[in-house]
């Protein structure tokens, strides 16, 4: 992928749309994780309060060979995702330039059948240089509503 | 279009001993004849007093329609008011929760209430002089709930004056919340990490006797289930599992251990899934806190409590608990197709974290809006509630293993795959709403 890692944001959420989850799911360093707090941006960590998802690749795996089985009853008829994002803002950037932290605000709708759902929030991401591109480190997803009722959220935010 | 109202008789045919006619879950004149009458008359869950610590602190929510407020007193007790000045009827306080200090003070009129609701001070109030106000319930400040019971902190409301007394409406299924709270050594629960809330387009009671379904989840969760099990193969048996295997691993499990792992009911709609064993009684073993329990409770009573992890216990309408890992579910009915799904979790008082970290893990992965176990159960929930539009069938089959022997008895034990848990509940709902509209004519 590429070496600009606000093109990267773009692109990891390109391929959420497109439904490429296991080119996706290649995007995660060995060590990370999918976060959805459910303080949203007030929350400081992901143990000291629950999440509504708090994932490592083992979980996220479940979750992507989950959708390949026709008997994933919830996926008849399947969801379809659309991020909209704005511009990705690089907010950290260490002096080796090895790792980087960006914020992304988004939008993003899931539809499945007739009904929709709307999400607003921002997103965070740790990235990590590798010989092969960049590795998420942390992708951390703070919703404006978090804490309210909520209905299913089947794909990736 | 109004056919049950003033009709406890065409209420009480909805169900019969095997099967419920599909009403139940379809039709709003019903769903505002429970509002009325079946969450008046029987207990419902309003909150743990965890939530409220100090005093003035407040926890505001709608039951059955009408809006609450638990209240922290001065005293330390917790009291529940309704949110309503008693002047045009503002809600007194319009966030969730909260501190208001000494007193309410409604933001409308300035009239002020002391923290059990009595009335402190109105402006101008001269002008009340020689009018009658003060003889009457505006005069009185904020109306309490008359019927309000904390048991181990965890709060429940009787709306009606109508109704069973607190004990002997939930009788021995208060042992589930027994089973839970001594769980702490210090014989204590707070709430912590947080609610998860769902939305779930599905009639109330759909949800609760899925609570108590023990054949679903092998076909239902099946899909979560095999990645799962793909994910784990290889592993040794004995292999420590991380804690979300350990957790989701055992929803596969066959028939057989549903079956065997037994349910029992009590009297008003209440039961204990699990009697015997369930999904929750493999969870790693804790030496250092067993020791802890030992020490607090004595060696056969901390055995009692610890080999004791049932499935799900009902209180009935509106609370499932899971004793380990220490999580309950609160059903919150909004429409007759609508319903609010919360899954809190508790810390338990000189227990280690990781009893915090399982209760947390498990309402993450299966009662999220994320859930990966949720996402199948909710699609049928809602799924059901469209297919039940259907012409040709009116019913919905409550029939495995019903014996008429069962109509004679309130308490009961059984195998786990018997729908009579679920019986139990619709029984109790038709009695409910008899007592209810009955009181009401």
């Amino acid at each position: 992928m590429t070496a600009d890692p606000c093109e990267f944001v773009v692109a990891e959420a390109a391929l959420l749309d497109a439904g490429r989850f296991d080119e996706w799911l290649a995007l995660f360093a060995e060590d990370g994780h999918y976060w959805v707090p459910l303080l949203g941006a007030a929350q400081a960590d992901p143990h000291s309060h629950n999440s509504i998802a708090y994932e490592d690749r083992l979980l996220l795996t479940l979750r992507v060979e989950r959708l390949k089985n026709p008997r994933a009853h919830s996926q008849h008829p399947a969801s379809h995702c659309q991020h909209v994002l704005q511009q990705p803002v690089l907010e950290r950037d260490d002096a080796a330039g090895d790792t980087v932290a960006l914020r992304t605000p988004f939008l993003y709708v899931e539809a499945r059948g007739d009904a929709q759902v709307l999400l607003a929030g921002t997103c965070r991401h740790l990235l990590a240089r590798t010989p092969t591109g960049w590795a998420i480190r942390q992708k951390r997803v703070d919703l404006l509503q978090a804490g309210r009722a909520l209905p299913a959220i089947q794909l990736f935010i | 279009m109004t056919v049950y109202r003033n009709r406890p008789d065409l209420v009480a045919a909805l169900v019969q001993d095997d099967r419920v006619h599909r009403d139940l879950y379809l039709s709003e004149e019903l769903f505002a004849l429970e509002q009325a009458h079946l969450f008046a008359t029987t207990w419902t869950y309003i909150g743990h007093a965890s939530q409220v610590p100090n005093a003035g602190d407040f926890v505001s929510l709608d039951i059955a329609g009408r809006p609450l407020l638990l209240v922290r007193q001065a005293d330390g007790a917790v009291r529940v008011l309704y949110n309503r000045c008693a002047h045009k009827g503002t809600r007194l306080v319009t966030d969730e929760s909260g501190n208001t200090g000494r007193f309410f003070r409604c933001p409308y009129h300035a009239w002020t209430y002391k923290l059990d609701g009595a009335p402190l001070a109105i402006p101008l109030k001269g002008g009340y002089e020689g009018t009658g106000l003060k003889a009457c319930e505006s005069g009185q400040g904020m109306a309490a709930v008359k019927h309000v019971a904390v048991y181990r902190d965890f709060v429940f409301v009787r709306l009606a004056d109508t109704g069973p007394a607190f004990e002997d409406y939930f009788g021995e299924v208060l042992g589930a919340i027994d089973n839970m709270v001594d769980r702490s050594p210090e014989g204590r629960l707070a709430v912590a990490g947080g609610v998860l809330r769902n939305i779930v387009h599905c009639n109330w009671k759909m949800y609760l006797e899925n609570i108590n379904d023990t054949v679903h989840p092998m076909s239902t969760h099946e899909s979560a289930t095999q990645a799962a099990e793909a994910l784990w193969q290889g592993n040794a048996a004995d292999a420590p599992k991380p804690m979300a295997m350990e957790q989701i691993l055992p929803f596969g499990a066959g028939y057989d251990f549903f079956d065997k792992m037994g349910g029992r009911i009590f009297p008003n709609g209440h039961s204990v899934l699990g009697v015997n064993f369930s999904i929750h009684s493999g969870y790693a073993e804790l030496p250092d806190y067993e020791a802890a329990m030992r020490t607090a409770h004595g060696a056969e009573r901390a055995a009692d409590i610890l080999e004791r992890s049932p499935q799900n216990s009902v209180l009935y309408p509106s609370l499932s608990v899971k004793g380990s890992p220490q999580a309950i579910r609160v059903i919150r009915p909004l429409a007759a197709d609508r319903t609010l799904v919360e899954a809190w979790s508790f810390r338990a008082a000189g227990a280690p974290d990781v009893l915090l970290e399982r209760a947390m893990s498990y309402n993450r992965l299966v009662f999220s809006p994320m859930s990966v176990v949720a996402h199948d159960d909710v699609h049928l929930f809602e799924s059901i509630q469209q297919g039940l539009r259907a012409d040709g069938n009116d019913w919905v089959s409550l029939h495995r293993n019903f014996d008429p022997a069962e109509l004679a008895q309130s308490t009961l034990t059984t195998n786990g795959t018997n729908e009579l848990l679920m019986r139990n509940q619709f029984r109790a709902w038709a009695r409910f709403m008899a007592l209810g509209m009955e009181a009401a004519a």
